[in-house]
């Protein structure tokens, strides 16, 4: 059996949560935080994954054909739409910070606060 | 705190992580052996059940139709919210020089660039319709499908026309379709419970072919209401970002 797409979520996930924490402007911070919310998509459809299925769409296809977890996939869905959704708002708040203080270094901005 | 110290900190966290997930991996089952049950059974009953062939969009807007009534309110709220966030500032530059930046394209645009994307316009605006209006049948729906149309009109844009765009799709109106598209969903549901029903209850007749367009009942209709929802409220978001960005064009302040 095999565990890699396992691995490249925790690879992904490293790899968004490093471009956070080292950032130093936050539209980049935005979409590092979009690369460690795609670590979730490979997760869940990988725990749904059924070896050999073909995708839950029966159109064309017997009803009794093996098919992966529609269950997993609907959930990457929401997924999709919440990450649009905390990406807009984002990006509108770092419109406001750029307005309000001039910069969008997060180090700076936090000097500014304190 | 220094950056290099931040990094450290980082880095004895994220060791500490990967120690505690690969010690949970060793007691997965192991890609590709999914356990189940609950995805085998969907598979089985789902197309008896609703005649949708698309068991996941049968999983979205009928299994779990209550929690997508609240993915949609989720798209609906932040969408409401860069409205909000972003107001406040445009009103404090209502000043005459910045309407005149509006009718400029975007840097760079190229007339290759503007002409691709007014050809794109309809198909992309035809395909977004068939997303959204076969999710009972194949891999589409209307989350997808909203997307594809919201598309359609930030193509407008990008071939250079913020007037247009602006023309094709004003903020009011488009307000008001999204606030149709999530009151839609939500009174599909409540349609279901006056009718004696539980809410969102499959309520209507599921047609006899599995897979035709006009089968799988209330499946196929909320697909539709989400679908203008959800293109109602990224063409909102795009067009509050972009004319921040006009805005901070107009100002001469391009950093």
């Amino acid at each position: 059996m095999s565990y890699l797409p396992f691995f490249v979520v925790a690879w992904i996930l490293g790899v968004g949560l490093y471009g956070i924490v080292t950032s130093r402007h936050l539209v980049h911070q935005i979409i590092c935080l979009i690369v460690v919310q795609s670590s979730t998509y490979v997760l869940i459809l990988g725990v749904g994954y059924v070896t050999g299925a073909v995708a839950p769409y029966f159109y064309d296809i017997p009803v009794h054909t093996p098919a992966v977890d529609p269950v997993v996939q609907a959930l990457a869905l929401t997924d999709v739409v919440v990450e649009a959704a905390v990406t807009a708002l984002l990006l509108a708040f770092a419109i406001q910070a750029h307005k309000r203080f001039g910069t969008l270094d997060p180090h700076e901005l936090v000097q500014l606060k304190g | 705190m220094t950056p290099a110290l931040r990094r450290g900190m980082f880095l004895v966290g994220i060791a500490g992580f990967l120690a505690f997930y690969l010690w949970g991996l060793t007691r997965l089952p192991g890609f590709g052996r999914y356990p189940g049950p609950y995805g085998f059974v969907v598979n089985r009953i789902a197309v008896g059940q609703t005649n949708a062939t698309g068991v996941v969009s049968a999983v979205n807007f009928e299994y779990r139709g209550f929690d997508t009534v609240g993915e949609e309110f989720i798209l609906f709220a932040a969408a409401t919210g860069v409205a909000t966030v972003l107001r406040r500032l445009r009103d404090e530059q209502e000043g005459g020089r910045s309407r005149a930046a509006f009718g400029e394209s975007p840097s760079g645009t190229t007339d290759a660039i503007r002409l691709a994307s007014l050809v794109f316009v309809g198909p992309v605006a035809l395909f977004g319709w068939f997303l959204a209006s076969h999710a009972q049948t194949s891999p589409s729906g209307g989350f997808q499908g909203g997307v594809v149309l919201a598309t359609a009109f930030v193509l407008i844009y990008l071939a250079g026309q913020f007037l247009a765009f602006r023309r094709v799709s004003p903020a009011d109106l488009i307000d008001s379709v999204g606030a149709v598209g999530a009151a839609g969903f939500a009174a599909i549901g409540l349609t279901a419970v006056v009718l004696g029903f539980a809410y969102l209850y499959n309520f209507l007749p599921l047609g006899t072919v599995p897979g035709a367009v006009s089968s799988s009942g209330t499946i196929a209709l909320i697909s539709f209401f989400v679908g203008i929802e959800v293109a109602a409220a990224f063409i909102l978001i795009v067009g509050e970002l972009v004319e921040q960005t006009l805005l901070v064009r107009a100002e001469g302040g391009d950093k």
